[in-house]
């Protein structure tokens, strides 16, 4: 059983680390004042020396967010946010003026990156050199506190028609589509912390796939939260022209610090007739430590519009990190025929929490929908699935097949599931399961008596448990990803 | 519903006149009942509980006492009430909320059971009364564990408020220790008013070791927009055995809101089904609390909903101590403009290992504007458990109808016998035989009124 003893081995390999990404980069950052109103909100258009639309479309969600309260009913339970104390600007000084190639990139920041495994040698990668060469291309957008610093394989990309930007630039260089499409998915009205986000993002990814061009590598976006007392807010933009094909990652770390950090980010994603959009996701931010002390809240607003006939969009997310996890990644399937997925694993350890699921909304005729959610809850944990399916009027002969399973592992943490099912088509089918159990006394005498330790052998039935969603992972992000499941729970079990 | 102003005249026009007034006990459970009511006051869709469930239809209620009057269906001698064992049944029959005597039957019970109208009760000794109700605690607003900041999450309560600022009549039924009534108990309510509102009240009390069956009846004899707003709270004593079932049958035009809380001791059972087919808007919300070690439940509904009919089925089961088993199915038809809505949630207390829970409710949709809402739920805090639910939503099976023509059966039988099974299963959950027979025949009587077609019984038993 060559992959059994493969996972085992990655689970050894990992017990020993414990949130590897929690160190600090010591660099100059521009930082806006403390504290939120319409004059940050100004200053960060103007750091971005945007046109005035967009500093428009900002003040308007700014107003608008003034009016609104906070949600209160996801099953996470945390203090009261104080907006005014955090920034909501932090860039690294060097990249006040914008490098432009990878050579001119703060030696700093390039190191923090390899420090994480991210890739941003794309000369290396190209001119083949020794070690790099069995790599798969990935094109990657690194976003640091506020800014994108790097965007590798633009020029590669370009000869494709396809851009690939941080969003900052996109709005320079291709207003007519930002303008267009951004907000056109998660309007500026949509939820508290999407109209925040509105208000002062300060950059992200952009991507354009056109007409019939199948992406021909990996896109991601790697973020990272640095300096201390700042809120991160991204947005992330993919648009799939007719007959397009993408796949997109997204990774995410932070520094180890006592406070909380808030992180509320907006994904729009639109996809038009006959294109596929796959996002994959490994959220791996601060989780806090064992005492529940500091760790990330990633209120993050995720959808997706099918708008096209046959598209597709495709949600994978592996949820280890942050505090407190609020995020729904959704799909609205407008187009006759199209297809939303949604898989997920969430894991929660010591006193994480994470209310995570998805919506899909069926809009036209045969739409089909998949959500497979994997929630494992440890320690003094809560993991919640909460999801809506919803099947209006026309959507005739419409499918969804939802599955939620639930793992608990010790008697102090908490599953749950509230799924939402609301069908107004005769000829739509919706089917819904969930299960909760524990790992089987059965499983675990299994692997000890095959000399497996109880730690190694949690991790191989947990890996087992999310199998269905870990394979939906692009091939570089399953084996990390695969980790990330083993270190998570790492503590959890004995 | 009629301003809260209009309420504050009708609370203080009519408390003077309700039975047992003086009484310590009874004054402060209608004072308190008065006080919450306004402080909830009637949910909206806002409350999550409410969600799918909007009782604006209420504004047009008059909250008056009904008042009874001859009505074109006869003499009330003449009315063929429902039964579940036609003269073999002790019963208690209210007409648009009061009690019947010349209705009602109850033969000679054996030692340690009681059974009267909540009035008479109150009438004979209030003090007795007040205690016997006080052995009911209301149950709490939010049922989940982890209140979160919005107490809105849950249920609310203001209904069963509602009904205890306005208590006075109802059926009280106790059941001593270790006494196995072998005769069903049956509380019938019947509305013949035009409008008017009863706020009713039924207990059951089964002390430990006892068996009981309970069947309530509401059904209308020419009643126009009356609204039945029912509290039945259950008390199932260690081991004892209740095994309870509503049959909600009432005209189109009626409000049915109907709370049911039990209360399982270790060891006890409580089975309870509901079936709902008439009313213009009716909701039972179904508690069941398994409070001693194994202890187990069953619960389960069926419903028919078509017209612009809305149905709500909403259960809680709430595993509080180890080794308890609850097993909940709820299948439903919705035809025309109907609406129906299932909303079924599971916890798990931290303390709760080796729970058993599953539950499954599926829906069938036989037109292009019918809906169903479904949100099935678990909320789970112990580790070593067995949970699960299912839920599904769609028409019926083409391949199944196919089959059924090809063999010569006219597609509109097919259909009807398709229903039928579908809604069988449900009838096949209850454990009393009386309850399951009574339950299958109303079933397939609704069905016939909803298809035109008359389903034998006969059709659905499977051959051995």
């Amino acid at each position: 059983m060559a992959a059994t003893e493969q996972t085992v081995e990655q689970v050894r390999a990992v017990t020993e680390q414990k949130y590897k990404y929690g160190f600090t980069t010591e660099i100059e950052s521009d930082l806006a004042p403390k504290g939120l109103n319409e004059d940050i909100v100004r200053f960060i258009s103007a750091k971005k020396g945007e046109p005035e639309w967009l500093l428009e479309w900002r003040l308007q969600a700014y107003r608008h967010w003034l009016t609104m309260e906070e949600p209160t009913w996801a099953m996470v339970d945390f203090p009261k946010i104080d907006y005014q104390d955090s920034h909501y600007y932090s860039a690294p000084k060097a990249a006040k003026d914008k490098p432009q190639s990878l050579d001119e990139v703060d030696p700093e920041l390039l190191k923090t990156y390899e420090k994480l495994g991210i890739p941003l040698k794309e000369q290396a990668i190209l001119a083949g050199v020794a070690g790099a060469g069995d790599m798969p291309a990935i094109a990657v957008d690194a976003v640091f506190d506020s800014v994108s610093v790097a965007t590798t394989f633009k020029k590669k990309l370009e000869e494709k028609g396809i851009i690939f930007c941080s969003i900052s630039e996109a709005v320079r260089e291709h207003p007519e589509l930002v303008r267009k499409y951004m907000g056109s998915v998660v309007p500026y009205s949509d939820n508290y912390y999407a109209t925040l986000n509105c208000a002062v993002f300060t950059d992200g990814s952009f991507v354009y796939i056109p007409k019939g061009v199948r992406c021909p590598m990996e896109l991601s976006t790697y973020f990272r939260i640095n300096a201390s007392n700042t809120g991160q807010f991204e947005r992330t933009l993919i648009i799939a022209d007719e007959g397009s094909y993408v796949s997109y990652l997204e990774g995410c770390t932070a520094p180890m610090r006592d406070e909380n950090q808030l992180h509320a980010a907006v994904v729009e994603l639109v996809a038009m007739d006959d294109a596929t959009i796959k996002y994959s996701t490994v959220q791996n931010w601060y989780p806090g430590d064992e005492n529940g002390k500091g760790g990330i809240y990633n209120f993050v607003t995720k959808r997706g519009a099918c708008r096209g006939r046959n598209s597709k969009i495709s949600w994978t997310q592996v949820e280890t990190g942050s505090a407190i996890t609020w995020k729904y990644p959704s799909c609205i399937l407008q187009g006759d025929n199209s297809v939303g997925e949604f898989y997920s694993v969430a894991i929660t350890n010591n006193y994480q929490q994470a209310d995570t699921g998805t919506k899909m909304i069926h809009i036209g005729k045969n739409t089909r929908s998949t959500i497979v959610a994997k929630g494992i809850s440890a320690g003094k944990a809560q993991s919640t699935y909460r999801g809506l399916v919803r099947i209006l009027p026309k959507a005739e002969g419409a499918r969804n097949h939802t599955q939620c399973d639930s793992l608990l592992i010790g008697d102090k943490c908490g599953a749950h599931t509230v799924p939402y099912i609301e069908s107004r088509n005769r000829t739509a089918r919706v089917e819904h399961e969930a299960t909760t159990a524990k790992i089987s006394e059965d499983q675990l005498f299994y692997c000890r008596a095959r000399g497996l330790s109880q730690e190694d052998a949690v991790g191989l039935i947990v890996n087992g448990f999310c199998r269905e969603v870990l394979k939906e992972l692009p091939m570089e992000f399953a084996v990390e990803a695969q980790k990330l499941v083993a270190i998570s729970l790492e503590g959890s079990v004995g | 519903m009629a301003a809260i102003a209009t309420l504050k005249d009708l609370y203080e026009t009519l408390s003077p006149g309700l039975p047992g007034v003086g009484a310590a006990g009874l004054d402060r459970l209608r004072a308190d009942g008065y006080a919450r009511f306004l402080a909830e006051g009637v949910p909206t869709p806002k409350v999550e509980g409410w969600k799918y469930t909007n009782l604006r239809d209420l504004a047009g209620i008059s909250l008056a006492p009904a008042r009874s009057a001859a009505n074109s269906d006869g003499a009330p001698s003449a009315w063929d009430l429902p039964s579940v064992a036609p003269g073999k049944t002790h019963r208690l029959v209210f007409v648009d909320g009061v009690f019947n005597a010349a209705l009602s039957a109850v033969g000679p019970l054996p030692e340690g059971v009681a059974l009267d109208s909540l009035r008479g009760l109150i009438d004979a000794s209030p003090a007795y009364a007040a205690e016997v109700l006080d052995r009911f605690p209301a149950p709490k607003a939010d049922s989940g564990l982890r209140v979160g900041p919005n107490p809105g999450r849950g249920q609310t309560q203001g209904l069963v408020a509602l009904n205890g600022a306005f208590l006075a009549e109802g059926a009280v039924l106790t059941v001593g220790e270790g006494v196995n009534l072998a005769q069903p108990v049956e509380v019938v309510f019947v509305a013949t008013a035009a409008d008017g509102t009863w706020h009713p009240r039924l207990l059951i009390d089964v002390a430990p070791g006892a068996r009981v069956t309970v069947a309530e009846h509401h059904v209308s004899r020419g009643g126009g927009a009356t609204f039945a707003n029912i509290v039945t709270a259950i008390r199932v004593g260690e081991g004892a055995t209740l095994r309870h079932a509503k049959f909600q049958e009432e005209a189109e035009t009626a409000l049915h809101l109907a709370s049911i809380t039990a209360t399982v001791a270790a060891s006890a059972t409580y089975e309870t089904f509901v079936l709902t087919t008439g009313a213009r808007l009716a909701r039972t919300d179904v508690q069941v609390r398994l409070e001693g070690s194994n202890a187990s439940t069953r619960v389960s509904g069926a419903y028919g909903v078509d017209g612009n009919r809305h149905a709500d089925f909403t259960s809680l089961i709430d595993h509080v101590s180890p080794n308890c088993t609850s097993r909940e199915v709820v299948k439903g038809v919705i035809d025309g403009h109907g609406r129906a809505v299932f909303q079924g949630k599971i916890i798990v207390r931290p303390d709760a290992q080796k729970t058993d829970g599953h539950q499954l409710n599926r829906a069938l949709l036989l037109s292009d504007t019918a809906e169903i809402d479904a949100k099935p739920e678990l909320e789970i805090y112990a580790d070593d458990v067995k949970c699960s639910h299912g839920a599904t939503a769609g028409e019926l099976d083409e391949d199944a109808l196919f089959y059924l023509r090809a063999r010569g059966i006219p597609a509109d039988t097919a259909r009807a016998l398709l229903i039928a099974a579908f809604l069988d299963e449900v009838a096949e959950e209850i454990g009393d035989p009386a309850l399951r027979a009574h339950a299958t025949s109303r079933i397939q009587d609704r069905i016939g009124r909803l298809t035109g077609i008359t389903v034998d019984a006969a059709d659905l038993a499977v051959e051995e």
